[in-house]
């Protein structure tokens, strides 16, 4: 019996070895190549049972709107989605209806009409190249996915805004770029977004560049990700019932075999 | 065998006329097989099912999804966010395609070191070499449709490695584009043959099913079934094996659908695809990381795409590349350490393939390089004249059978 | 001996079959509840639904007029109707129709009449909304496809389709503004 057992569990271990080498290779080999490493800040939604802190998003989306929405667009978000994060109905018409589309009317002109709850996030620029031109060359990434379009892109983020420092005297930063320690390359083309005070928040947090950039990343991590919450729970369940299953499976197979095992010792 | 009885009064009318039933119960049911299988033997039955849950889900995702340029990336996003569930079907199918390759990677390397691949059963070894090939295709052409930066570049090098071939290269590629890049006719064409490939992989499944059930499972003795002393039907005792397996499988596949979901993949997938530029590190999805380092160890273009199709072609030939008429491991003492050899060869030519091709690197990947082919070409045909194996049982069932007697009683039975 | 241990088998066997069965029970539930995702996905997404409700502004429609806006992908007619038109779909006797209501059961503002412009018969859009087109023998509006006749509110009166022109839900946000759904 004891001798099955450790026959067993050596047989467990080497599939379980298998699959972990096989996933943790998978994953080593992606995680090279990238040298800065970033601050590793606690989020309220990592970890298996996390989940987005409301309150935080709410002020995010206010860093957004207030400071980032000049030059990031978010397009692949519908002002629908914000009573995800807390709003109510008349609260995400209102915040829509301050954004405007281009519409046709009955007589084929194109006009402007306020924008609906169903409508996209509106973009700063009509297009990329005008995104372009406006922004000295530089294009400002769209911000609807970029915490997962980036490499450890939650803390990738809080450490690119708060990331600009005096630039050592050897490097030369040309006109139109700045100094960040965290950007690859140190050179980037966005100057510093946040300032103590840049926002004066509605809930009366005090607006430190470290709370906005902590904010406005728990926005961004949502918009890249508004299905984590559902996942993570739906996940948990999941995998409690195939535990269940696996062990119920485990015992019927034992007494399957038990004749035949019996039969052989 | 005695026919198997049907009670059911339909199904009995319609196994008369047409004995589907008889041949599922047959086959599925009573379906001899040896009764000393480790866990290793459940990866063909979690390869099926992997198979099954990837065309499921993606039938589902295809009802969704828009194969064109300027639709194709936001088409997935609003699965991800608006369409019902949409989310955990594309994390399923994105993922499954990792663990269907871990899978067959498993089921391979238990063919190589138990010797499955040994007369009898040299067609359904080629049948499964064919198999992982059209998986290639079809995840290659899968990758792509979600029109991210990864899915874009890593079809631009891959259609790229035809233009080695001399003369007509630049022109077979033109007509695997459709045109002088990677454009819209493109993705509609990988579009098309990502839907229709998986089937003609279940249509090679099929028959490597009927060339496995030809001769029966190979077991980790590696000696031929010598009667029914050695068998036990399939079903209950290896339905409920593959269940508890399949939960275990589940599990691990659940863990990373739910909690990692992004684990395997590479975040530049997540930036629409932009002709203009190439992302820093390009890499291909980690399955294919082992070729793609041969690929690249070999400092000749054409000369590397024949390496990297040379590296599977060799599978092909393997059953007349190993002489040895011993089939398992557990017999060929020196083998058993080269394959190991092979394993750790493989995992570091998946790494290798992810680093940057230079320095120490290009080195090491020619070294794995060479050591693979070695392994194929050289050491498996000269090894039996130099190997002494270690003597086989005569039976399954002997080794586990107390008593020389009883032992000898069946060889005498088999004798007569 | 032979009775004590031939109760401890059968005792055995019950258990063993209770245990495998409740495993391929659960088995089975799990591949349902599979299922459900992969069902449910075909089911109007959350951007869909999220067009299900439409806003209607009629200050610029003039008696008379009629505008056919699009509402879940189906038109949507709403039309100002005339003093006349409003006295005779009240007015008509609506015994003997194949499907009864009177004008008041529906709509809410007798001078509007919203429906879905969609013929009950077999999908076909009916003709009535543009001045020049066939309006039928009741003056509301005429499917070609098979010759339905529907009035002033909508009801069928002639014709193969088997019940009136269907009214959305609707609601007059202000005195010129309807959202529909």
């Amino acid at each position: 019996m004891v001798l099955m057992l450790i026959k067993t569990a050596k047989a467990s271990l080497i599939y379980v070895l298998t699959i972990v080498c096989i996933l943790f290779g998978a994953h080593l080999s992606f995680a090279a190549g990238d040298k800065i490493t970033y601050p590793q800040k606690e989020w309220s939604f990592s970890g298996i049972t996390g989940t987005f802190d409301r309150a935080s998003q709410q002020r995010g989306l206010q860093v957004y709107k207030e400071v980032c929405s000049g030059c990031h667009g978010l397009r692949l978000l519908a002002y629908r989605n914000l009573k995800a994060i807390g709003y109510k109905d008349n609260e995400v018409k209102a915040f829509a209806a301050e954004n405007s589309v281009n519409a046709i009317d009955d007589e084929g002109e194109i006009i402007e009409r306020s924008a609906r709850p169903s409508d996209k996030f509106v973009s700063p620029y009509p297009n990329i190249q005008s995104a372009r031109a406006a922004n000295g060359g530089a294009y400002p990434p769209d911000l609807s996915l970029i915490v997962k379009a980036r490499s450890d892109g939650a803390n990738y983020l809080h450490a690119l805004l708060t990331g600009y420092v005096e630039a050592p005297s050897e490097k030369k930063v040309p006109d139109g770029m700045y100094y960040n320690k965290y950007y690859s390359g140190n050179l980037i083309g966005m100057p510093q977004p946040l300032y103590e005070d840049g926002v004066t928040y509605a809930d009366g947090t005090k607006a430190t560049q470290e709370q906005m950039a902590k904010d406005v990343t728990a926005f961004l991590a949502w918009a890249s990700e508004p299905e984590l919450e559902e996942r993570k729970k739906t996940g948990i369940a999941v995998i409690l019932f195939l535990l269940v299953l696996t062990t119920l499976s485990y015992f019927a197979m034992k007494k399957i075999w038990a004749p035949i095992k019996n039969r052989e010792i | 065998m005695s026919k198997p009885k049907f009670k059911n009064p339909v199904v009995k009318w319609i196994d008369y006329r047409l004995p589907i039933f008889t041949f599922m119960d047959h086959e599925l049911n009573h379906y001899p097989t040896p009764k000393n299988l480790n866990y290793f033997w459940n990866f063909g039955s979690l390869a099926g099912i992997a198979l099954v849950t990837m065309i499921i889900t993606g039938i589902v995702l295809s009802m969704n999804y828009t194969a064109h340029v300027d639709y194709a990336f936001d088409s997935v996003e609003r699965i991800m966010r608006d369409v019902n569930h949409g989310w955990l079907i594309r994390y399923i199918h994105m993922n499954g395609a990792s663990f269907f390759f871990i899978v067959v990677f498993v089921h391979i390397f238990r063919g190589l070191y138990y010797g499955s691949y040994k007369a009898p059963r040299e067609l359904l070894w080629i049948l499964g070499v064919l198999i992982l090939l059209l998986m290639m295709a079809t995840a290659f052409m899968g990758y792509v449709l979600p029109w991210g930066q990864m899915s874009f570049w890593g079809a631009t090098v891959i259609t790229n490695l035809f233009s080695a071939i001399p003369v007509v290269g630049e022109s077979i590629v033109t007509w695997l584009w459709g045109g002088f890049s990677v454009d819209n006719s493109t993705l509609n064409r990988f579009f098309s043959l990502h839907f229709v490939l998986p089937f003609v992989i279940v249509g090679v499944v099929i028959l490597h099913l009927i060339a496995l059930h030809r001769f029966g499972s190979n077991n980790p003795i590696g000696i031929d079934v010598k009667g029914t002393q050695d068998t036990l039907p399939f079903s209950p005792y290896y339905t409920i094996k593959d269940l508890f397996g399949l939960g275990v499988f589940l599990t691990f596949f659940a863990a990373a659908v739910f909690f990692f979901p992004n684990f395997m993949g590479h975040p530049d997938n997540y930036i629409e695809a932009n002709p203009m530029v190439t992302p820093a590190h390009i890499v291909p999805e980690w399955y294919f990381l082992p070729f793609y380092a041969i690929l690249r160890a070999i400092p000749d273009k054409l000369g590397g795409v024949l390496f990297m199709f040379g590296s599977i072609a060799v599978l092909f030939i393997l059953p007349w590349l190993d002489r040895s008429p011993v089939r398992s491991s557990q017999f060929r003492p020196i083998f058993k350490i080269f394959f190991w050899v092979l394993v750790f060869d493989c995992i570091l030519l998946g790494y290798l393939g992810a680093m940057p091709a230079e320095g120490i690197y290009v080195i090491l990947s020619r070294i794995a390089t060479a050591y693979y082919f070695f392994h194929f070409l050289i050491l498996f045909p000269l090894l039996p004249y130099i190997e002494k194996t270690k003597p086989l049982p005569i039976s399954i069932s002997v080794p586990v059978l107390s008593g020389a007697s009883t032992a000898s009683a069946f060889a005498v039975r088999e004798k007569k | 001996m032979s009775i004590k241990s031939s109760s401890k088998i059968e005792k055995n066997e019950t258990k063993r079959d209770f245990l495998i069965v409740s495993t391929y029970a659960l088995a089975g539930v799990g591949a349902a509840s599979f299922a459900w995702p992969l069902i449910d996905q075909m089911n109007p997404a959350a951007d869909t639904l999220a067009l299900a409700s439409t806003e209607i502004d009629l200050s610029s429609l003039e008696e008379g007029q009629s505008i056919t806006v699009k509402w879940r992908g189906k038109p949507v007619f709403v039309r100002h109707r005339t003093p006349d038109e409003i006295k005779q779909a009240k007015e008509v006797l609506i015994d003997g129709m194949r499907d009864p209501q009177t004008d008041s059961d529906r709509v809410t503002n007798e001078k509007y009449i919203v429906l879905v412009g969609v013929c009950t018969h077999l999908g076909c859009v009916p003709l009535g909304q543009k001045t020049g087109d066939i309006k039928g023998q009741y003056g509301g509006w005429f499917c070609p496809c098979h010759g339905s006749h529907y009035d002033h509110s909508g009801r069928i009166r002639k014709g193969p389709a088997p019940t009136n022109l269907e009214v959305p839900s609707y609601k007059f946000l202000s005195d010129t503004l309807i959202r529909i759904g």
